[in-house]
């Protein structure tokens, strides 16, 4: 690496247009390798279509992303994915009809090193390969803490730990850089904890973070920097003490009336 | 408890000849496995990857055509040139059917899989509608409605043992039977596989598996291949059966037939289409001799709307679930072999 | 060049119903979500019932043509409130296999009750055609013509500036914010299906007594509906109204030009350049996909 370090990822003069509505103005971040980063903002900030748009769902209206100083204009998602940039959605995100483990082995897709005919003349190969991955997705299984869990369908776990199988799901596709939308809401407080202390083993992984949240104590306790989007604009930029401080960014949320910073979602 | 279900019916099934003597039964066995292939080549596409082709027939239809051709003969102008084509053994017509409806296949995904669902349907619908009307118009080639009559039987070239020719109904019902087999084996690893996994859950949920890197279009791309080769080998084993084909084997009701195969046995399940399979080739054979074949259609409407209103599952998973209620979803077997081992493998 | 002016005659009066088809079809498409595989044998039964009220029982002619296209939305409210209504929620594919079964039942019904010899309607009109210059056409083909704009305007007018109509576009936009704006979705799908399905029949008796009345005529028609709402995007009634005179234009200089054995194979070509080039379609707002 030379001198002046390009971030993992870079957002640059993101624009994203629906008809005449502005989701999003004119964005310009950068995520650096190993940080976890907060983005916040009130309802309709355009959060989820900053996710969109760095993970290749939607084409940007206008400007560039760069995820290891490749450009990811024109990439597909699955593309995009195969970089090591892996997303999670808001809302439960898991393939319902699937057990806890036939989810994490979907989610291994690209670690089996198995080809076509392998597969249909069940050469060795296939057999290693299906081995290895579902080692693999144990250790996975064993990282989210569902191992005991594994045999039930997906559907039939409570919401908190299906929203932890979306996680090993991402987990599971090898990311070096994985973006969480709103990983806790809807989660009770213990199940929230749990999940901060699973965000620290998965920190420890060298895996970068970027997270949308509302829950405000819990993006401000994990995150390292915060990013605060209001109509499409970046309105502030720093660390979480500072937000919290922020004239600007209070008056935004206040301006949104029912959701304060410090309110808990 | 699966797998020796399957092993007695696949035990049922060899030692079926050597006690059912009727060359009539036999017969309707031989068809009845035919069209279970192409309904379980359907189910592939169907019942794991959700796309509904209506036009499945044009496949099993063009392996039937290809493999009749490959081994009749054919001599074709097309404009100053003419083509001229000596007989070549079954063998090299049944892999060409293979072959070309896999081809077929690719490029019919490729063309519809960009927008996918009605556009699917509405593809494959009007694919086979113009493959029919080839085959009716393009006489110097396929002698039109006039049918091409004489297909050779099936052949079978053994190194060492020379070429052996199956002409009765046995060795054409076991030769049936192991086609079967193998297309099952072949469909059992492919869903069992990564590949399978992909196109279960792209069915399920398309942005979350293309989230974890799932490219939607190849998977799909790859089920349409694999699904109308083996139908075109369900063709070709059909020429060289009834040695006779026109191009009435392209009709829409074909289609039908293996769709309500697949739905009424459970898509998406491997031994669905067998099942629906078995009963709606023996069924119609029954119902024949009582009524005329409008009233085995309607019969047919009005199951399918049954099907989906009653049982909208199928079969085979209805019966699972009354059998083995506690085990809706048992694990994979080999899955429980992998129980939380620490440390590494040696 | 008299040749090509026949031609083009000739795509007009084609044209304006298989507009009339595409438009059905589009129609309940676009508010429904339903593929209606039914449509073709509407077409016929209009057909059917022209040559049944008209021919077997003597009713005059246009009263025919005013009964088959009542009786076709008749039965196309039966076949929404018998079969569809219970399904409402299931996802495309059930809806498809519950309208497919529906299709063959149908069929195999006009099969046993008409038999596989087609049908002749015999019109008022008189047998001598029409001639200006070195195109000829009967009137009855120009009265088909006059029929379908006819109801082409009437399908536009009742969308665009009835209440009805009102209430059929917001729930094409929305069926949930539409029903919470106190919409019946049921009376409008139930009125949505029988006005497809009137357009349908009202075509089928209007071509009947153009061609012949044959048990099969439904299932061309069907692939041929499908074609022209490809073409024009599926839930576009603008664009089924031009890609239906497109798919006859083809089609007539198809027959002319190449083979007219291929003649219904000309939809088929046209949705492959469609999709190649243009996979929404002339005029279309995308299926949403994922």
């Amino acid at each position: 690496m030379t001198g002046t370090r390009e971030p993992l990822l870079t957002v640059e003069h993101v624009a994203v247009h629906f008809g005449g509505l502005v989701a999003i103005a004119d964005m310009n971040f950068g995520v650096h390798s190993g940080e976890v980063l907060g983005l916040i903002g009130p309802n309709g900030a355009g959060k989820t279509t900053a996710f969109n748009v760095i993970t290749g769902f939607l084409r940007p209206t206008k400007g560039e992303v760069r995820f290891k100083e490749v450009s990811l204009n024109g990439l597909k998602p699955h593309q995009v994915t195969s970089l090591g940039l892996v997303r999670t959605f808001q809302r439960t995100s898991v393939f319902q009809d699937n057990t806890v483990v036939g989810n994490v082995l979907i989610g291994l897709h690209r670690r089996g090193r198995a080809t076509l005919l392998d597969t249909l003349l069940g050469l060795q190969r296939e057999t290693e390969s299906e081995q290895e991955l579902k080692e693999e997705a144990w250790s996975i299984l064993r990282l989210v803490g569902l191992e005991r869990r594994a045999f039930d369908l997906a559907s039939a776990l409570p919401y908190g730990d299906q929203r932890l199988v979306g996680v090993a799901l991402a987990l599971a596709a090898q990311p070096t850089m994985l973006l969480l939308d709103e990983p806790v809401s809807g989660m009770n407080a213990s199940e929230t904890a749990r999940f901060i202390k699973l965000l620290g083993l998965i920190r420890e992984q060298g895996i970068t973070i970027l997270l949308v949240e509302h829950d405000m104590p819990m993006v401000m306790g994990v995150s390292d920097r915060i990013i605060v989007l209001n109509y499409g604009r970046i309105i502030a930029e720093g660390p979480p003490a500072e937000i919290q401080r922020n004239p600007e960014v209070i008056a935004a949320y206040l301006g949104h009336g029912a959701r304060r910073v410090h309110h808990h979602a | 408890m699966r797998r020796a279900f399957a092993l007695v019916f696949l035990a049922f099934l060899l030692t079926l000849p050597l006690w059912l003597q009727d060359p009539y039964l036999l017969h309707i066995l031989i068809t009845t496995g035919i069209f279970t292939i192409a309904a379980m080549s359907l189910n592939l596409l169907l019942g794991y990857t959700g796309q509904l082709s209506l036009g499945h027939v044009a496949f099993f239809g063009i392996g039937a055509y290809v493999s009749a051709l490959t081994t009749l003969g054919f001599d074709v102008d097309i404009g100053p040139w003419t083509f001229v084509h000596e007989p070549w053994p079954v063998m090299a017509g049944f892999v060409l059917a293979v072959l070309i409806s896999g081809l077929c296949g690719y490029l019919i995904g490729k063309l519809s899989f960009r927008v996918r669902g009605a556009y699917f349907v509405i593809v494959t619908i009007s694919f086979a509608e113009v493959v029919r009307l080839v085959a009716l118009n393009w006489v110097d080639l396929t002698q039109g409605p006039l049918a091409l009559n004489n297909i050779p039987a099936f052949a079978l070239s053994v190194p060492g043992l020379g070429e052996h020719t199956l002409w009765g109904k046995v060795p054409n019902y076991y030769l049936v039977l192991a086609v079967a087999v193998a297309a099952y084996i072949l469909i059992k690893r492919l869903v069992g596989s990564r590949i399978g996994r992909a196109m279960v859950a792209l069915k399920e949920n398309e942005s979350l598996a293309v989230s974890v890197g799932i490219d939607v279009t190849r998977y799909l791309v790859l089920a349409a291949i694999i699904s109308a080769a083996l139908a075109g080998a369900a063709g070709s084993l059909y020429a060289h059966y009834v040695k006779i084909i026109d191009p009435e084997i392209f009709l829409f009701i074909y289609t039908v037939t293996m769709v309500i195969m697949v739905v009424a046995g459970g898509k998406g399940t491997l031994a669905g289409p067998v099942v629906g399979g078995l009963i709606f080739g023996t069924l119609p054979v029954l119902l024949r001799s009582y009524l005329g074949p409008e009233f085995q259609w309607i019969f047919y409407g009005l199951f399918m709307i049954f099907i989906v209103f009653v049982l909208p599952q199928g079969i085979v998973p209805a019966v699972e679930q009354r059998l083995f209620p506690s085990t809706r979803e048992p694990p994979p077997e080999a899955l429980a072999t992998v129980e939380p081992a620490k440390g590494e493998p040696q | 060049m008299g040749q090509f002016l026949q031609h083009l005659v000739n795509t007009l009066i084609l044209g304006g119903t298989y507009a009339l088809l595409g438009i059905g079809l589009t129609l309940i498409f676009g508010i429904m979500r339903v593929v209606n595989f039914t449509h073709g044998e509407l077409y016929a039964f209009g057909a059917y019932a022209v040559f049944a009220l008209s021919m077997l029982l003597g009713a005059n002619f246009f009263l025919a043509l005013v009964l088959a296209l009542l009786g076709g939305m008749a039965l196309g409210a039966l076949i929404e409130i018998v079969l569809l209504r219970p399904m409402r929620g299931a996802d495309i594919d059930t809806t498809m296999l519950v309208m497919i079964g529906a299709w063959i039942i149908m069929q195999n019904l006009e099969m046993l009750t008409w038999g596989g010899v087609a049908k002749a309607v015999v019109t008022p009109f008189p047998e001598v055609p029409l001639v200006i210059g070195s195109v000829s056409v009967s009137y009855l083909r120009v009265f088909v013509l006059v029929m379908a704009l006819v109801l082409i305007a009437a399908t536009y007018f009742l969308i665009n500036r009835t209440k009805l109509g009102k209430a059929m576009r917001a729930t094409f936009q929305d069926a949930d914010t539409a029903a919470l704006m106190g919409v019946s979705i049921n009376r409008i799908y139930t009125a949505t299906f029988a006005i497809g399905s009137g357009l349908a029949a009202a075509a089928g008796a209007l071509l009947g007594p153009v061609f012949l009345a044959f048990p099969t005529m439904g299932d061309l028609a069907a692939l041929k509906s499908f074609a022209i709402v490809i073409l024009g995007g599926l839930g576009s009634i603008t664009g089924a109204t031009i890609g239906g005179f497109i798919l006859a234009f083809v089609e007539e200089l198809g027959a002319g030009y190449v083979s007219s054995g291929y003649r219904d194979a000309m939809g088929f070509v046209i949705i492959i350049l469609v999709l190649m080039f243009r996979p929404t379609g002339l005029f279309a707002r995308a299926e949403r996909i994922g």
